[in-house]
Order: C-alpha cells, then structure tokens, then sequence
C-alpha cells in the first residue's frame, strides 16, 4: 500500500464516526420527518403514503398561513432591531472603551446571554407584567394611568427576543470591527472625507460581513424558537414553532408538524441563500 | 459626541441587565408573587428549591447529560477535523459542509426529526435520546472549534512525532490534543453550555426522567413564583462561573 492511500484509509477512518453520526441522527432523521410531512392522518392513526395534503392545508389555511406571516414579521423586526441596537454598542466598546477594558466590557454587555434561556423569558415576563416593574415606574411616573398591556402581546416576544439578539450581535459586529485597520478611515479622512462619510461608505461596508453573518444566524434562531413566543407573547396569535408543537401535542398530527417544519426549513434555506454572498460561517 | 457613546453604553447595559437584575431581586422577595414592592428579604426560596427532590434530580440529569454529550461530540469532532486538516480526502468541502449543516437547522426540527426516527424505530423518550440530540448539536461547534485552531505549527509537531515512528493513535493523543488544549477546553465548555441550557430537544425527547430546562418549564406552568426566580438565579451563577473560569483558563493562557 502506498503512503498517499495509507494516509487516505486514515482519514475515512478518523471521519467515520462523526460522518455516521451526522447521518444516523441528522440526514436520517430529517428524511424521516420529510417523508412524515406527505403522510395523512386517519382519526389518530398515520397513513403513510404520498399526499400532498398537508402543504395544501399549510397555504389554504389561513390559521397556518397567519402563523407563517407572524413568524416572518416578528423575525424581520426582531432582526433588524437587533442590528440598528446593537452596532452602536459594538462600535463603542470597539473604538471608545480603552483597549485593557474591552474584553471585561464585552464579557459585561453579553453576560445574560450565558443565563437560562427559559429564564430570561421568564424573567422578562415579570418585568413586563401588568404588576411588573415596568408597569410599577411608569404608574409611580404618572406616564400612563392605566398598566400597560405588553406581555402577551407581540411586543414582549419582540422585546424578549430583541434582548437576546443584541447580545448575540455585539459579540459578531465586535469581532468584525476589532479586525479593521484604523488606516482604512485614516486614508478616507486623508482624502478629504468627513466623519459622516466615514463612517457610510467606509467603516459601514467593512462590517457587512459580520451584520450579514450575525444576522443570519439571529434570523434562523429566532424564526425556530418555542419559547420566547409562548411564554411571553402567549397564544394571542401564534408563530410556527407555537403551531408545530399545537400539532404534536394537541392533536398529535405528525404528519401536518412534519409539514410545517418543512416550510420553516424552507424559509431559513431561502434566507440562507439571500444573505450567503456575504456570509462567514467560519469566522463567527 | 464621546458623553452620548458613554450614555449609551450605560442605556445598553441597564437594558441587558434588567430582566437579570429583577430576577434575583425578586428571589429574595418575602411573600408569594416575584413582582414590587419588594415586601423584604428571605432565603426560603432557595431553601424549597434546595430541598425540592424533582429539581436536584433534573440539575444531575442535566449534568450527566451535558458532561456526557459534550465529551462524545469533542471526540467525534476532533477526530473529524483531524482528518480534514491533515489528510486529503475527494470531495473534503462536502464532508466539510455535511458536518456543519446541522448548526443552520432549528433546534426544533432537529427534536422534531429525531422523535419520527426514534418512534418508528421503537426508542422510547429518554435521557439518551436527548442526549444523541445534544451530540447532534454540538459536534458542528466542536469540529468547527477544533479545525479552525489546526496550523501548520502543530502539523509539523506531528509530522517529527510520526517519522519518529510513533502509531497514529499516539500522535493525537499525545501531540495534537495537548497542543490543542486550549480550543478543545473552548469547545468542550461551549458545549456543555449549550447543551445545558438546552430546552426544546430534551423536552420532546425525554419523559420521566428530564432535564433542569424542562423542569423549569413545568415550574412556570403553575404561574410565577419567587422559587421560579431562585432556580433560575442558581442557574444564572453556575453559567457565569462555567463563562469566568473559561475566560480564566482558556482565553488568558492562549494569549
């Protein structure tokens, strides 16, 4: 046997596991579910099969499809507050907080990110609450007469997600901006640009990559997510994931759970696709 | 210009910090409801919860759970980057893309897929289960970790150990892994993090036997309660201390 072949049963072999792994209980599983999404349900058996009733149901239901819409809304404003949010924050720790303190500022600003994530939501509920502190400052102000109505509503899922997602923004926007050469705005300053212009067409363009990349990632988790919707935005309009555990628990329709998860993949596939030009993966 | 970046700054971290904040504040509330006024200062919460049997069990199932899954998807993932940084194998940004693709797909759909593959195949809902679902979850961030950290540097190393006649097996066990310590320590406690706190997969994928997360999500069933605020205050500090001590060991020495 030559060395070069040697080498290459090696390799198989060291990749073996972690190939078999991914697909016993990744691409096997997902095929499974696939497969699932085109079976029917008859009373509360599965009939397995080829039926494409499910996706009908899925865009002629406007209950499922109000699910999907409220799911791409929340996820779109979610994002890109997080971003406008968040850039600033990692602008300042980046270029205002000295450099010995910048990595204590950064472990600050993203420190509850670290906390349970049922317990942020949780915790947000009790801010929120119509006894929470929230509602207490505002009546102890005189601002408003009246608690103020913001858990289950779209806001607090908006709110909750919001704070995670900053979190997780600062750390990407950070890491881009830290790798930026200060000449770049020394040359632009040099040529005659003004602060504002800096920052639009130089410093701006250059964190693309990380925006892009922590928007990405912000966009795929939060249109997944359970819980945030449930415990802070309630059952007043659902999301898909809210509806995709309804199917499983409710009604145990795994066929129809199946379905829709097929559509949320979909979309995060299309989004993938939209924003992979400038996406890093790699450099997260 | 620079007092506007500092009241920023200062907006910013009270808006990250107050939902934490009024969390442990509240664990200490005398009285029933983790809401104002703060009626005064007791430890009782932490008490019940310490006593409760059902959470201590949880907090070990999720222990065992993320110490074991960690350990199984930094091998897996370690012995995969292994290989595709060293050897040239046809078709290695495929196996490449193969093993990450699991980190762009919901956690949700993950659990979802797994629960029709096992029900059909007969495994009930178990600690296991959610276990293999977490390996599935952290073996993209363990592989990613560890192949990013490979250079030319240890390459070498491992070259001399090899021409020196020493079995593969040998090499990473004593050349690569302790020359990658310092990611392999990242990896395994990002893991255990992430698997730690992991609800979605261990709730549709264990039953009797469940996982703190879970545990928790059952707690806030019954409504709010300042025991909800003291459990979720103790998980608050055993994640910060897994994050310093990570920051401590692994950032400070790599610098």
């Amino acid at each position: 046997m030559t060395l070069a072949a040697r080498d290459r049963r090696l390799g198989w072999g060291l990749l073996a596991p972690a190939l078999i792994w991914t697909a016993a209980f990744f691409i096997l599983p997902f095929l499974a579910m696939v497969a699932l999404s085109f079976a029917s349900m008859d009373g509360r058996t599965v009939v397995h099969g080829f039926d494409p009733g499910n996706y009908v149901r899925i865009f002629t239901d406007w209950t499922m499809l109000k699910a999907l819409i409220n799911s791409l809304e929340i996820t779109l404003v979610v994002t890109v507050v997080s971003v406008v949010l968040a850039w600033p924050l990692a602008a300042i720790i980046a270029f205002r907080v000295p450099a010995r303190w910048q990595r204590l500022a950064l472990l600050l600003a993203v420190l509850p990110f670290w906390t349970s994530y049922v317990v942020r939501s949780y915790s947000w509920l009790l801010v929120l609450g119509q006894n929470g502190v929230v509602n207490k400052a505002l009546l102890g102000l005189g601002v408003v007469a009246e608690p103020l109505q913001i858990v289950a509503t779209r806001s607090a899922t908006v709110i909750g997600f919001v704070h995670f997602f900053v979190m997780l923004l600062t750390l990407t926007i950070y890491a881009n901006l830290i790798q930026l050469s200060p000449n770049y705005a020394r040359a632009a300053q040099d040529l005659g640009a003004n602060r504002w212009q800096v920052f639009a067409h130089v410093i701006l363009p250059l964190t693309l990559p990380g925006v892009v990349t922590g928007a990405f990632l912000t966009f795929v988790l939060c249109i997944g997510d359970y819980i945030t919707p449930q415990i802070l935005g309630g059952n007043a309009e659902l999301t898909l994931p809210q509806l995709i555990m309804l199917q499983l628990g409710r009604s145990g329709n795994f066929p129809l759970a199946s379905a829709l998860s097929v559509v949320l993949m979909a979309v995060v596939t299309l989004a993938y696709f939209a924003a992979s030009r400038w996406l890093r993966l790699d450099r997260v | 210009m620079r007092a506007l970046s500092w009241a920023y700054l200062a907006l910013a971290y009270a808006f990250v910090f107050l939902p934490v904040v009024v969390l442990v504040v509240f664990s200490f509330q005398d009285g029933r409801l983790p809401v104002p006024p703060l009626r005064g200062f007791t430890l009782d919460w932490y008490a019940k919860v310490l006593a409760d049997r059902k959470l201590m069990a949880a907090l070990v199932n999720s222990l065992l759970v993320a110490a074991l899954s960690s350990a199984v998807a930094l091998v897996l993932g370690f012995l995969a980057a292994h290989a595709l940084a060293r050897v040239r194998l046809p078709g290695s940004a495929l196996l490449r893309g193969v093993l990450i693709a699991p980190m762009t797909v919901s956690y949700l759909i993950i659990a979802l897929g797994l629960l029709s593959l096992f029900n059909q195949i007969g495994i009930r809902p178990s600690l296991l289960a959610a276990g293999i679902g977490h390996v599935v979850i952290n073996l993209p961030l363990c592989f990613a970790i560890t192949y990013a950290a490979m250079g030319d540097h240890q390459k070498n190393a491992e070259r001399a150990a090899r021409d020196l006649g020493a079995p593969e097996w040998k090499v990473l066990a004593l050349v690569s892994a302790p020359m990658l310590a310092a990611p392999l320590a990242a990896a395994f406690f990002l893991s255990v993090t992430f698997s730690w706190d992991e609800f979605i997969i261990a709730f549709l994928l264990t039953r009797f036997d469940v996982t703190l997360p879970v545990e928790i999500w059952s707690m806030l069933r019954s409504g709010l309660s300042p025991a909800t605020n003291a459990v979720g205050s103790l998980v608050f500090l055993v994640s910060v201390t897994l994050v310093i001590l990570l920051e401590i060991l692994v950032f400070r020495r790599s610098k």
